[in-house]
């Protein structure tokens, strides 16, 4: 699939985050995402790069802008070496959180994509690739 | 520290969240608010968040939060202005904002607190009889 576009950001700080959120919003107008579907990409962004900084200990997201056929989308890769989840079956299920949090992220985030993928393994680390086509 | 500011206005607290939150200025907010609902004793809680183009769990959740803590702090919350593209995408992620209540602006949520504020003070009036 051809990438038009990269870029990677740290996801370290909660101005991490934020700065995060703004260019994912950029790249979403860039592809002429409806604001619908730009707002649930910042959205599950924001979701996957807190989960990469609180959960993760930190790591980065590449940005890409990427081409099927005629459509375009915006990909996104959250990446972290931290403790990796052992049954990704159960992080994904509404209500499970191994954190203070509500347990929406992970589950929520899939719910607000077109594609998403997880890579973990205990001990080594978590990717979470999502993205959203323009429909 | 960064805050967001919290106004007074009569027996209500106003907040116009016109920046992009982060998590520690959503905390910060929480704390602020219950702590000046019961210095100025007020009775309701208008938060405005016209300007905010997401809100994720981390801010749904601090939404609730507010409306519960200041409820038991006898003080009612609503929140008001929410983009309809939020809306749509709060409700897709999970988030139904339960036990927060909404008006579609500032107009609508202030007659919301007045009202609510009058039925009490009615309430109270009719119990000392």
């Amino acid at each position: 699939m051809p990438v038009l576009k990269t870029e990677q950001l740290p996801l370290r700080s909660d101005a991490d985050i934020v700065r995060m959120r703004q260019t994912v919003r950029a790249w979403a107008i860039e592809v002429s995402l409806s604001l619908v579907d730009q707002t649930k990409l910042v959205t599950a962004a924001s979701e996957l790069g807190r989960n990469t900084r609180i959960y993760g200990g930190g790591g980065d997201v590449i940005l890409e802008i990427v081409e099927n056929g005629s459509r375009r989308g915006v990909r996104l890769t959250f990446a972290d070496k931290g403790p990796g989840i052992a049954d990704v079956e159960q992080a994904l299920k509404d209500g499970f959180t191994s954190g203070g949090g509500l347990g929406l992220g992970l589950g929520g985030a899939k719910r607000l994509c077109n594609e998403f993928q997880i890579i973990t393994a205990p001990g080594e680390g978590t990717s979470v690739i999502i993205t959203r086509w323009k429909s | 520290m960064e805050r967001i500011p919290i106004l007074k206005m009569g027996s209500f607290l106003l907040v116009t969240i016109q920046v992009d939150m982060h998590d520690q200025l959503a905390m910060n907010l929480q704390d602020d608010l219950t702590e000046r609902i019961v210095k100025c004793n007020s009775k309701g809680v208008l938060i405005d968040i016209s300007s905010l183009e997401i809100v994720d769990s981390f801010i749904g959740r601090m939404l609730g939060n507010i409306a519960g803590m200041s409820s038991i702090l006898d003080a009612e919350t609503v929140v008001v202005g929410m983009q309809p593209s939020v809306a749509i995408t709060l409700v897709e992620l999970g988030l139904s904002l339960k036990g927060v209540r909404t008006a579609l602006n500032v107009e609508k949520g202030m007659a919301l607190l007045r009202n609510a504020l009058e039925l009490d003070e009615e309430g109270d009036a009719g119990s000392e009889d």
